[in-house]
This record gives C-alpha cells, structure tokens and sequence, in this order.
C-alpha cells in the first residue's frame, strides 16, 4: 500500500462517487453516459492500481470502449437530446426509492465495517509471471469450462440481439424504378426530385444552422435540417448578411473597396 | 491505505446504481444503474483477489464483465424494440405486468 | 357319521348371485329365456340344498353343526372376521324354506309377469334376493350376515319399488329402505358392542361367551339386535313400511313375506339365543314387542279392504308371534321357527292366490269390489281355502301345531308373564280368524259385486253404483301349480314336522334342549279355548260377510275401524314422533350451520379476499416499483443475516 495509491483513490474516489450520484439527477441520459463513462475509466485506473492491470485494461476496452458506445448509439437512435423530466409520477416512489437506496447503503457499509479481514497478502506472488498469464491459467485452468460456456453465451447474445432488432419486412422490397416514380409522381405535391440543397457557404459562416441562398438570393429554408428548425436553431439569413456586410464595410474602411449588394432580398425568418 | 475502503466505495457505488434503478424513469438510464452495480461487485472482487493473494478474484471480475456485455447487448435490444413499438423508452410506459 | 357336503355351502349363495348377476349384465338379449334361467337358478340351490340337507340326517345330530371356512375376509390384529358358512339345522331350515318357497314363486312369477317387458330384470332381483337371504342365514358372523342383511334391502328395495313409472311404488320402495336402515343401525352398533365386549363377531366367539358377558352389556346387545329385528321383520314401532311394501309385484309380496325378509328377523333373534338368555330383560322386550305387533297386526287386518294390505298386516301379525316366542327363551325358540317355516308355506300359499284373483280381476285390489268368485276360480279359491284354514290354526291344518304350541309356551312361567302374554296370544288367534275368514268370505263367498258386461255397454268402471265390469278366470297352470304345492304343505307339513316333535328334536343342536314346563292353565285348556275362539271369529265373518251384504264402498264405523283403516295412524305417528323432531333439527343445524360456522368461514374467506385485493394494489405493473420491492427485501435478508449470524464474527 503504497502513499501513491493512497492519493491515487482520494483523489479519484470521491470524483467517482460524485460521478455515480450525477447519474441520479442528470436530466439528459447522454450526461448520464458521461458520467458513468467516467466511473469505469475511474474504476479501470484503481484497477491497474490493485495490481489488476488486465482488468484494468478490459474495462477500458469493453465496458468504456463497447459497451458504452453501445449505449450511445441507443441513445442516438432513441433521441439524443430528450431530456427527462426527474418530477415522479409514481406516488412515493422517490422517497421510497431514496430511503432504500440509503438504507442499502447503510446495510452494505456496516456490513463491511463490522467484517474482520484478514491481513492483506497482496498479489506480487500471484502475479509472478505477469498479470495476464497468472489469470490466463487459472481462467483457461480451472474455470476452462465455465470460460467456454461464457462464449456460447456471448455468442447467443448476438444472436438475441440482432433477433430482437430485426424487423421483417411487410411488403416487397422497393425496385430503384418504384422508388424513382414514386418521387417522380410526389411533384405536383411540392417534393424534389434531387436531394436537398446544402446548407449556406458564407465568408464566414459555414455550418448546418445557415440557409443556403438560392439563385434568386432568397435564402433555401429547406436547406437546413429539418430537426434544427423544429428547435428553433437554425439561424437567420439576414443575420448573417448583416455580419457579412459589417465586415464588408469594415474592409471597406481599410481597403476602399465596396462591393454593392443593393439587390439584398428581404430577410426571411421562421 | 486500508484495502478496505476500496470496498466502502463499491458499498457506495453500488447502492448508488440501485437507487438510479429505483428512481430514473429513462429505461437506458436505468440499465446504466444497473452496470454500475455491476462495477461496484467487480470493485469488491478485484480488492478481495488483492487481500487474499488469489487471483480467481479477478478471474470472477472477468466473468461479470462478459456477462454484463452479454446482458447489455439483450437489454438495449430489448429496449430499441421497445422504443419502436411505443415511441417511448421510459420504464413506467410498460406496465402491461399489471393486470 | 360327519357330513360330507358341508363344503357345497358356498354353492346355495354362489348359484342364485350368478344367476343374477347373468341376468343383469347379459341385458336384454337374454329376455326371451332370461326367466327360465332364473328358475334354473333357484331350483338348483333348492337342489343343493336337499342334498346337504339328507347328508344332514343321515349324520349322528351331534354331528350335524359344521362350519365350512372359505377365506379370510378381515385379518386385522386382533379382529380375524372370516368367509365361513355355517350349516347347522336351523340354516339349513331356512335354506329349504327360502329355496323350495323362492323356487315356487319364481315359477308363479313365470306366468303373473309374463306381460311385463322387464321380466327379466324381474328374476335377477329375485335371484338376488334368495342368494342375499341364503348369506344372510349361512353366514357364520354376524358381518358377513350383514351383508346378507343389507343385500335383502337392497333387492326388497328394487322389488318394492319395481315398477317405479308409478311414483308410489318408488316411494314404498324408499319408506322400506329408510325403516330397514333403522333397523341396521341396530346390528351394526350391536356388533360394535360385540367387538368391544367378546373380541370378535363371529357366532361362535360372541355365542360361546355371552352367558360370561356383563348382563348390562347383554341386554343393550339383546335390544339393539331387536331394533335390527323389528326393522327386517315390521315389528313395533319400525312396522310401517310392511303395508306400503304391497305396490311390489305380487310374487314379491309374496316372498317378503313368506321365505325371505321378514322371517330375517326372527332368525336373528334365535339364531343370537344365548345373548338373549343373558338378558333377560332384553327378552322381556322382545316379547312385549311380539305380543303389541301381534294385536297391531291383527285389528289392522280387521279393516284392510285391500286384500294385499289384509295379508301384509296378518304377516306382521304372525311375526308377532314368532317374536313372542323367541322372547319366551329356549323354550320359544324351537315353535317360533316351526310356526315360520308353517307360515312360510300357508302365507306364500295366500299370497300367490291373492295374486291369482287380482290376475282374474284385472288387477283389482279391493275386496269390496270382489265376491262370489269360488265357482270362477276353483283352484285358487280351494288352495286359498287351505291356506285359511291353516293360518286360523284349525286342525289338523299345519297352523294349528304351530301357533298352538307358542300360545301353550306363551301361558308357561311364573307371575303376571304367562296370563298377559297367554291371554294376548289367545286373543290374536280370535281376531285372526276373524279378518282372515272377512278375506276369504268377501272374495270368494256371498254375491258378486262385479259384472261380466253392462247393460249399456260403458266402460270398465262404468258402473253407475261403481260396480266394476270383470271377466275372471282361473289363472295357467304355471301359476296354480305353486299354489297346489303350497296347500299341500299348509295341509301336512304341520303334522308331518310335529309328530314325535321331530322338528323340536331336529334343532335342538343350535337351541339347546328345552325343559318342558307345564303352562299355568291346562293343555286340553288352552287348546279348547283357542278353538272356541277361532270358531267364534269365523262364525262372526260367516254373518258378516257371507251372508249379509257387502257394502261396495266402506261403510261408516266407530273411532277405531276408522284408524285401523288407516293402520292406527301409523304414518301419523312416525312423522310426528321422528320426522317433525327431525326437520326441526336438521332446521336449526341448517340454521347454525349458515350463521355460525358458514359465516366464520365465509368472513375468513372475505378477509383473505380483502387482503387479496389490497395486496392486488401493490401489482402496479410499474417496473421500479418492483425493483423497489426486490431491493426492501434483499435489505431485509441481509440484515437479518447480519444481525443472526454476522454477529458472531464481528
């Protein structure tokens, strides 16, 4: 027990306990996968510290490297941004849910307080032969057949999983014909035939929240996604406009140079 | 250091991932409880291996995670069905168990 | 000399119970010759029987009691109850009676049932009943004659009530069932007394010690074995279902009353002598009891119109003798059995005639519409005639031997016994030839109240005075036969048995030998005063019925012709005494039953429903509500673990 570990979990043992209780009020569940990401990168350090430096490494890879991008990528397909709302809908349970969660904690801390260990051995002996071979023979030793067993588990897994996942298809599968007539019967109704137009270059914007101009000059609403209109974050082309001829004229001032825009077009907000 | 506070942490964390399941509504949200109660046993194996000088502690650890990945790949499967069929990923929206 | 066909016993019971059971699971395509299969059946037993029965007299007579085991039937520690028939003189009496009476009127039945589309079904219950009747008197235990016993009820039961289309009969079928079990109810609690008192209930065992037994314990034996008998053998106060037992077929009547069922009792009664010889207050009872049927079923006779009826209530009246006798004791025991075997052949005689002229009269029952039908029916009124002359005790009719020898036993003894029991007996013969000589005289004597056509052609009640339009006839020889046989034995066997006192001698082996005592009135006595009673009797119905009259409907009479009418309000008497009490009872045990014990149970259900439907609420379906459950009791296990056994560690 070195004085190194010791500062080591000070330090990080607190920030994991704070991480672990965002998870408890943390509106969006992507911070909530924040912060957790954070407790198993804090874990996989205090494992490489308990002289677990596989583990440690493990965690990193499958839990913060697959699991939680799992994670992610639900997140992602359920909606990103929604946020939950934390007010209960359920009479009670809050307080139930903390006074259990309390009383847990009370019971699992005086358990180990009252508990008598036995003096710490350490692992210098067992890990001998490095850490990952000492494991590696007592896993494919002693435990080889649970260890095969865990495959044809992990393998079932996958399988559930793209079971669960798939979705049958319910009629025939659209011909690249269908599809072009399709798009091309859907014009009276004001569809494209292309794709939508790209959102705005500007001097000096160029991102998804700016309309493109369109060659009359009136900016393509369309041309922003559709889901940051909806939040209201899409930004207004007379607004850039504006920025671009303040720095226009500024040039001006310094350079003498005035490019004419007389035929600026009505700015146009949602 | 004591090794034993390696185990009030896990007591911690792990009682911190049974409230989230208790109180979060988001049913992703409750699965991210639901590891880090996975976490915090696999805390107390990996300091249990260390006081007793045997390695089939971490050898455990190990099978949890695999497990645990297992798990997580059924569970957000699951969820993703859900989600599909009811347009919603909150625990208290499936409550078909009642009646 | 031993006797070699003990073991043939089993046959006697096996030969009708197979015939019976043929007949019953064959069905119906064994119809058309189903009957004579039935005949077969008992006459082969009557067979049998002779043979057993000729072994039995050429055997020494101490030889003459055997008991021929067949199987262990209950072996459980101390209880050893086997399959054994026991063949003594007074069984096999009963086997000839049974099986030459049974075998007669099965043949009768041929014919008198020979319109009837169950005929068949008609001779597998009178199988039955004769191989219930042969267990029930060769049984060797007082169990396995119970089942005898019960068997008699159950085919009474399914004779009685034979043609249960008419809902009566179904009824009297049931009344006879319910009194029987009344009645069973007796044995079966006096063979629990038994097994308490004697360790077993076979006859040997419970016979061999009762002279040993508590004198108490006897006599409640004794009274509870004549509550079985009065239930069997329509004895006071269980007589009801006798009369009620007419809607059978009349060849059943006949053989309940003559060969099977009623004489049960009797049998039981002697065959369980030394009991009752160690309780003679339970002999007491049991003549009193013979002595109030007897006279019970004599005014009865007096006013039945219905010739069925009259018959049934002179078998109960003549049961009453034989019950007397056998509470008389060792003496009794021997003319009780002789008076029944007589009255076997004379009853069964009267009954099958009596069948006979309701064959000629279209089934007709009531005398009063009967009358001067001696010349029509020659045979049957001849062999009915013998009959009644038998049964009136005129010599040398059979009767007279009989029912002379119990009326000169009733007047033997001491104190106020002989002169009550002599002068009721003495009575009874006087009443009996009076009722008996009313049914002869109103069907056979006077003019006819019956026409053989209508002057206006109406139909055949159509009588504008009710007078009934018959067209008797005599009935086919299948029926007569029986009955000529029957009048012979009414005729002979009386002398034939009594003289040297054979029959006496003959079952001395199970009744033990009687002293004889002298009555308290002189023989020459007693024998002149009864026939000067019974020739004051039929001098009576000689005016009464013969040559007066008949009034076609029943006329007005004083109080007490009215209730014998209606057998003394017996019906009356059973449903206020036990059936209102009853009602009552089982009211209010219905009554407590809903709001005690239902209520308590049927709260404790609502509670448990109750508890249900709140512990219901906490299924909310909600999944963290679920967890939270899980994890409260996870905490629980863990402190409980904690606290229990994590101390000692700590």
């Amino acid at each position: 027990m070195s004085g190194g570990e010791e500062v080591l979990f000070w330090v990080l043992a607190p920030l994991m306990v704070i991480a672990a209780a965002g998870l408890l009020v943390v509106r969006r569940a992507v911070h909530a996968a924040v912060c957790v990401v954070f407790v198993m990168i804090g874990l996989a350090v205090l494992y490489v510290a308990q002289e677990a430096p596989f583990l440690g490494i493990v965690q990193v890879v499958v839990y913060t490297g697959a699991v939680m991008m799992l994670f992610l990528f639900v997140l992602m397909l359920v909606g990103v941004d929604a946020a939950d709302s934390l007010t209960e809908t359920i009479r009670g349970q809050r307080w139930i849910g903390v006074l259990l969660g309390l009383g847990l904690a009370a019971v699992l801390l005086g358990v180990v307080a009252q508990a008598t260990f036995p003096p710490s051995v350490g692992l210098e002996q067992a890990n001998a032969v490095t850490n990952p071979v000492a494991l590696a023979r007592v896993l494919l030793g002693e435990y080889v057949v649970a260890m095969e067993v865990v495959g044809i588990l992990l393998v079932t897994a996958a399988l559930a999983g793209l079971v669960l996942t798939h979705r049958r298809r319910l009629g025939k599968k659209p011909t690249q014909r269908a599809l072009a007539e399709a798009k091309v019967a859907l014009l009276p109704t004001g569809r494209h035939l292309t794709p939508l137009p790209a959102p705005g270059v500007y001097a000096q914007n160029n991102a998804m929240d700016t309309p493109a101009l369109g060659p009359d000059g009136r900016p393509l609403d369309h041309s922003v996604p559709r889901v940051l209109r909806i939040r209201g974050q899409q930004r207004s082309a007379t607004e850039l406009l504006t920025a671009e001829e303040t720095l226009v004229e500024r040039r001006q001032g310094s350079d003498d140079v005035a490019p004419a825009r007389s035929d600026r077009p009505e700015e146009e907000t949602r | 250091m004591d090794l034993v506070n390696y185990l009030y942490l896990a007591s911690i964390l792990f009682a911190l991932g049974a409230t989230t399941v208790l109180l979060r509504r988001n049913a992703i949200v409750v699965f991210m409880g639901i590891e880090l109660m996975l976490n915090a046993t696999n805390l107390a194996l990996v300091t249990f291996a260390r006081m007793h000088g045997d390695i089939t502690g971490q050898v455990l650890a190990f099978f949890v995670m695999v497990v645990a990945a297992a798990e997580v790949v059924v569970g957000l499967a699951i969820i993703v069905t859900i989600f599909r069929a009811r347009r919603s990923a909150s625990v208290d929206d499936v409550n078909l168990l009642k009646s | 000399m031993t006797m070699q066909t003990l073991s043939l016993a089993p046959w006697l019971v096996a030969t009708p119970l197979i015939g019976a059971a043929l007949l019953l699971l064959v069905g119906r395509r064994s119809d058309r010759w189903g009957h004579w299969l039935g005949v077969l059946a008992s006459t082969a037993t009557f067979v049998i029987g002779l043979v057993i029965l000729l072994d039995m007299l050429a055997a020494d007579p101490d030889q003459r009691v055997g008991v021929h085991t067949v199987a262990s039937w209950i072996d459980v520690g101390p209880l050893q109850v086997d399959v054994g028939f026991q063949v003594d003189p007074l069984s096999m009496t009963f086997v000839m009676l049974i099986t030459l009476v049974g075998s007669l009127i099965h043949l009768y039945s041929v014919a008198y049932m020979s319109h009837d589309r169950d005929r068949r079904r008609f001779f597998a219950y009178l199988n039955l009943f004769v191989a219930a009747m042969l267990l029930l008197v060769l049984a060797d235990s007082y169990l396995l004659l119970f089942v005898g016993w019960e068997g008699v009820g159950l085919a009474s039961f399914l004779l009685i009530g034979f043609w249960d289309h008419h809902l009566p009969n179904a009824v009297a079928g049931k009344k006879a069932f319910v009194m029987n079990r009344v009645g069973d109810m007796g044995l079966i609690a006096a063979m629990m007394l038994m097994l308490a008192t004697f360790g077993g209930v076979d006859f040997s065992t419970v016979l061999g010690s009762a002279g040993a037994a508590d004198q108490g314990t006897t006599t409640a034996i004794g009274l509870l074995l004549l509550l079985a008998a009065c239930g069997k053998s329509a004895q006071l106060p269980l007589q009801a279902w006798l009369g009620d037992a007419m809607a059978g077929p009349t060849p059943v009547s006949a053989l309940i009353h003559a060969a099977t069922m009623v004489t049960a009792g009797v049998y039981l009664l002697v065959r369980s002598g030394p009991v009752l010889e160690a309780a003679p207050d339970a002999q007491l009872v049991i003549a009193v009891v013979g002595a109030l049927t007897l006279l019970f079923g004599a005014v009865v006779g007096c006013a039945k119109d219905d010739i069925k009826k009259a018959l049934a209530a002179s078998t109960m009246s003549q049961i009453g003798y034989m019950m007397l006798a056998a509470g008389l004791g060792p003496v009794g025991y021997a003319f009780a059995i002789f008076h029944l075997v007589t009255h076997g052949f004379f009853k069964a005689g009267l009954f099958l005639g009596a069948g006979s002229v309701m064959h000629a009269m279209d089934d007709d029952v009531n005398m009063r519409r009967f009358g001067g039908l001696a010349r029509l029916l020659p045979v049957t009124a001849i062999t009915m005639g013998l009959g009644w002359l038998a049964i009136l005790g005129v010599p040398p009719f059979s009767g007279f031997y009989s029912k002379d020898k119990i009326i000169e036993a009733a007047f033997v003894g001491e104190g106020w016994r002989p002169w009550v029991f002599g002068t009721v007996a003495l009575l009874g013969a006087g009443i009996t030839a009076y009722y008996m000589s009313r049914l002869f005289f109103m069907t056979f004597m006077g003019r006819r109240r019956w026409v053989t056509e209508l002057a206006g052609g109406a139909g055949r009640e159509g009588g504008s005075d009710g007078t009934p339009v018959r067209h008797p006839h005599e009935s086919p020889w299948l029926m007569t036969l029986p009955m000529i046989v029957l009048a012979v034995g009414s005729v002979g066997l009386g002398f034939a048995l009594n003289a040297g006192e054979r029959f006496v001698h003959f079952l001395e082996p199970v009744t033990g030998h009687a002293e004889h005592h002298d009555p308290v009135l002189p023989i020459w006595l007693i024998i002149t005063l009864t026939l000067t009673l019974v020739a004051a009797g039929l001098a009576l119905a000689f005016v009464q019925y013969a040559m007066r009259p008949v009034p076609t409907t029943p006329p007005p009479a004083p109080a007490v012709v009215r209730a014998a009418r209606v057998d003394l309000h017996q019906d009356d008497v059973n449903e206020a005494v036990v059936m209102l009490p009853g009602k009552v009872l089982t009211r209010s045990l219905v009554f407590a039953d809903r709001t005690a014990v239902d209520a308590g149970w049927l709260g404790l259900a609502g509670g448990v429903g109750r508890f249900g439907t709140w512990l219901r609420g906490l299924q909310s379906g909600y999944v963290r509500q679920y967890a939270a459950m899980t994890l409260g009791g996870l905490g629980v296990i863990v402190l409980v673990i904690w606290l229990f056994s994590g101390q000692g560690a700590s």
